[in-house]
């Protein structure tokens, strides 16, 4: 099966099950190389549908302070592109078999080389790419290099975002659409906006792809309010923040199942049944 | 025998293109957030470019405010202790708020006011002079503004954070990073994401995502177009022709690009860009793109693709330059171009070099430049002697050296 394929299985499979994904993001390398693979395994085991793999990047210009500075120290100890392609080998090993997306900024995978990148990432184990400040239009090379390799193109979408830019990106897209639930950078916010149903109801119109939000969730309530509406619930800052914490480890295990919980028994509105 | 010249000339004006490439570099590479922004950006320029009345009120602001044009010099006592080339400084430094960069804030704040529907303007600086003009342009205006500053950068230019807060400018100190300008780029950058409704990014220099490189250097142009008409006219205290050689500082590339471009078309013309070479290219402190092959290589940064200083994993350098604005790991895409065509070239000035330049304008032509500026007069000193007296050299004189006496008097009052 191809990476866009293993993906495509995990939201029919939830879709049959009327459930959303929960889909957690961790900096790899953080809070160390050893702890970030312990966080996967609890994210695992919490029951995770999709996890993204945080590729650290010096310039991180979409994301708030919490993943801000647990990249920056995975990047302080030591973290590169290549050992983050050898963890999710490590991970395939040991028996983690949800599908990876790998995030992260443009400059790092031009530094590794576009195609090889793509090669690379497919043969350790990723099956999808997301990469913030890479829009559709400047991705000449690395999607049919992705579409080659069965990976998918996830790409984001804002609220900001216009009709035109909404058809241009859900053309692109394989896999899932990122829809950021606010306009801002990533971090761990008290309350959802207000105008996040609407928002989905627009890209709908374009697309028969899954839907998944992230950019904000914390709780569990959260999480299911969003699995109300669409197919992926996404949590980064609320997770990584907790796998920096004294608790670490523990943290993380108690909030993922909150969240995981929030994800798969929220009832599906009409809206997302439709 | 008639030899015809086969002209290969380029079409220095066909870039950017629509998307915003100048050859295989610029382009918009953003977070999805901010491309309908751009897009905003872009149409309100070329509406506001086409319009008689927004151009005569930004002409009658740069007349009346930045004190426009500014004037030409002749440096007779550096030209004559040099021996060679006589040397002409384009004084940028008597613009209004000390520096060119009140061209491209005051037209870019006179755009949001008059062509978008926003309140609010965020910007980054690094030596604080694009701040202190933002901020300048701000209360001229009547806008809100809050400006982001790495805070090294905040310690070795604590008087602009001062004029700043004077101007009623709300100052944020940036501690991540490097803390100096790239960190404050991307706090803005993370402003503008979050309030982007309200919020224009007034962007300091020819970076960025298009189309602020094309719109930057449009408005810092006018420096060019003064500098072309006063060159040949003895009674703007020009030699009465054109300069056989350009020379600039390169940070972005604003001030470079602003003084070169009227000129691009003049083949004759030399256009030379300085970079900071810092403690010296060999151990990686230095902010010379184009001279670090270990380190300067094709990468995309804050929005736009060109030279990066980076390791080979593509996390972007630290970089050192003794003067803030220069401190700066990208390049503005079309230097990278115009480079690649063979019409521009780069070199660069150490920081050791760069403070004889600093010291030489002040003794013998009573002028204190920027430290920025600085480097470019550090070039000259070692260009002018190897030129003809009957040759030219035009200095883009980019800003003046108030803001840098702490940093100054650190190393140069420690030598004496
Ligand atoms: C006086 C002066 N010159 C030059 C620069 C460098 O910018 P650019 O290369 O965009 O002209 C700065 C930046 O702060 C500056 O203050």
């Amino acid at each position: 099966m191809s990476g866009i394929e293993r993906i495509e299985q995990v939201f029919r499979d939830l879709k049959r099950a009327e459930s959303a994904a929960f889909m957690p993001y961790h900096a790899m390398g953080y809070p160390n190389r050893q702890a970030s693979l312990e966080v996967i395994a609890a994210l695992t085991e919490a029951g995770a549908d999709l996890f993204e793999i945080g590729i650290p990047h010096s310039d991180p210009l979409a994301d708030g302070p919490t993943i801000q500075s647990a990249t920056y120290a995975a990047l302080v100890g030591g973290t590169t592109v290549a050992d983050c392609l050898q963890m999710v080998r490590e991970l395939r090993a040991q028996g983690v078999g949800k599908p990876f997306c790998a995030m992260s900024y443009y400059n790092p995978i031009l530094a590794y080389g576009e195609e090889r990148f793509v090669a690379d990432a497919a043969e350790a184990g990723i099956d999808g790419l997301i990469v913030p400040d890479l829009p559709p239009g400047e991705s000449e090379l690395l999607e049919p290099a992705c579409r080659q390799a069965g990976l998918a193109t996830i790409y984001l979408l804002a609220p900001t975002s216009t009709e035109e830019r909404i058809q241009a990106v859900t053309r692109h897209a394989t896999g899932f659409v990122y829809l950021v639930s606010v306009t801002g950078i990533t971090g761990a916010r008290e309350e959802l906006p207000s105008d996040l149903l609407g928002f989905v109801k627009r890209v709908r119109r374009h697309t028969d792809l899954p839907l998944a939000v992230g950019f904000g969730i914390s709780t569990g309530p959260q999480a299911a309010k969003v699995a109300e509406i669409v197919e992926g619930v996404i949590v980064g800052s609320a997770l990584v923040k907790a796998a920096g914490s004294a608790s670490g480890i523990a943290a993380v295990r108690t909030l993922a199942e909150e969240l995981a919980v929030g994800s798969h028994t929220a009832v599906a509105s009409d809206q997302k049944r439709q | 025998m008639v030899l015809t010249t086969t002209s290969t000339s380029v079409n220095y004006r066909a870039v950017p293109d629509e998307s915003g490439r100048f050859g295989p570099y610029g382009g918009k590479y953003v977070p999805e957030t901010l491309m309908p922004a751009l897009d905003e950006l872009e149409e309100a320029y070329l509406q506001a470019r086409d319009d008689g009345e927004f151009m005569a009120e930004l002409a009658h602001l740069q007349h009346t405010y930045v004190g426009r044009p500014t004037p030409l010099t002749y440096a007779r006592r550096l030209s004559e202790r040099l021996g060679g080339a006589q040397i002409y400084l384009k004084r940028e430094d008597l613009a209004h708020s000390g520096a060119h960069k009140i061209n491209n804030a005051l037209g870019q704040a006179l755009l949001m006011k008059r062509k978008m529907g926003k309140t609010r303007i965020v910007a980054e600086t690094g030596a604080g002079q694009h701040g202190v003009a933002t901020a300048t342009a701000a209360a001229l205006l009547g806008i809100e503004c809050v400006v982001y500053m790495g805070i090294v950068d905040m310690e070795r230019q604590k008087p602009n954070v001062f004029r700043m807060q004077l101007l009623s400018t709300e100052v944020r100190s940036v501690d991540s990073g490097s803390q100096t300008l790239k960190d404050a780029i991307n706090e803005a950058i993370r402003d503008w994401v979050t309030n982007v409704a309200t919020t224009h990014y007034l962007l300091g220099s020819v970076l960025g995502p298009h189309p602020y490189p094309a719109m930057v250097r449009d408005f810092q142009s006018i420096i060019g177009c003064e500098a072309y008409s006063q060159m040949q006219d003895t009674a703007q205290g020009g030699p009465g022709r054109l300069p056989d050689v350009i020379v600039a500082c390169v940070g972005g590339g604003s001030n470079a690009i602003g003084i070169f471009h009227p000129f691009l078309e003049e083949e004759t013309v030399r256009l030379v860009g300085v970079e900071a070479g810092g403690h010296g290219i060999e151990g990686g402190a230095h902010a010379a793109r184009f001279a670090d092959p270990k380190l300067g290589r094709l990468g995309v940064l804050q929005g736009t693709k060109s030279y990066v200083l980076q390791d080979s994993d593509g996390q972007i350098a630290l970089t050192h330059s003794i003067s803030a604005g220069l401190d700066y790991a990208s390049v503005g895409p079309e230097h990278a171009w115009l480079r690649d065509m063979g019409r521009s070239q780069y070199t660069y000035c150490t920081d050791a070099q760069t403070l004889k330049g600093f010291k030489a304008l002040c003794e013998l032509e009573g002028i204190i430049p920027a430290l920025e500026s600085a480097h470019a007069i550090g070039h000259v000193l070692e260009l002018a002697p190897q030129m003809a007296r009957d040759q030219v050299i035009l200095v883009n004189l980019s800003g003046r050296g108030d803001k840098d006496l702490g940093t100054v008097m650190k190393t140069v009052g420690g030598e004496r």
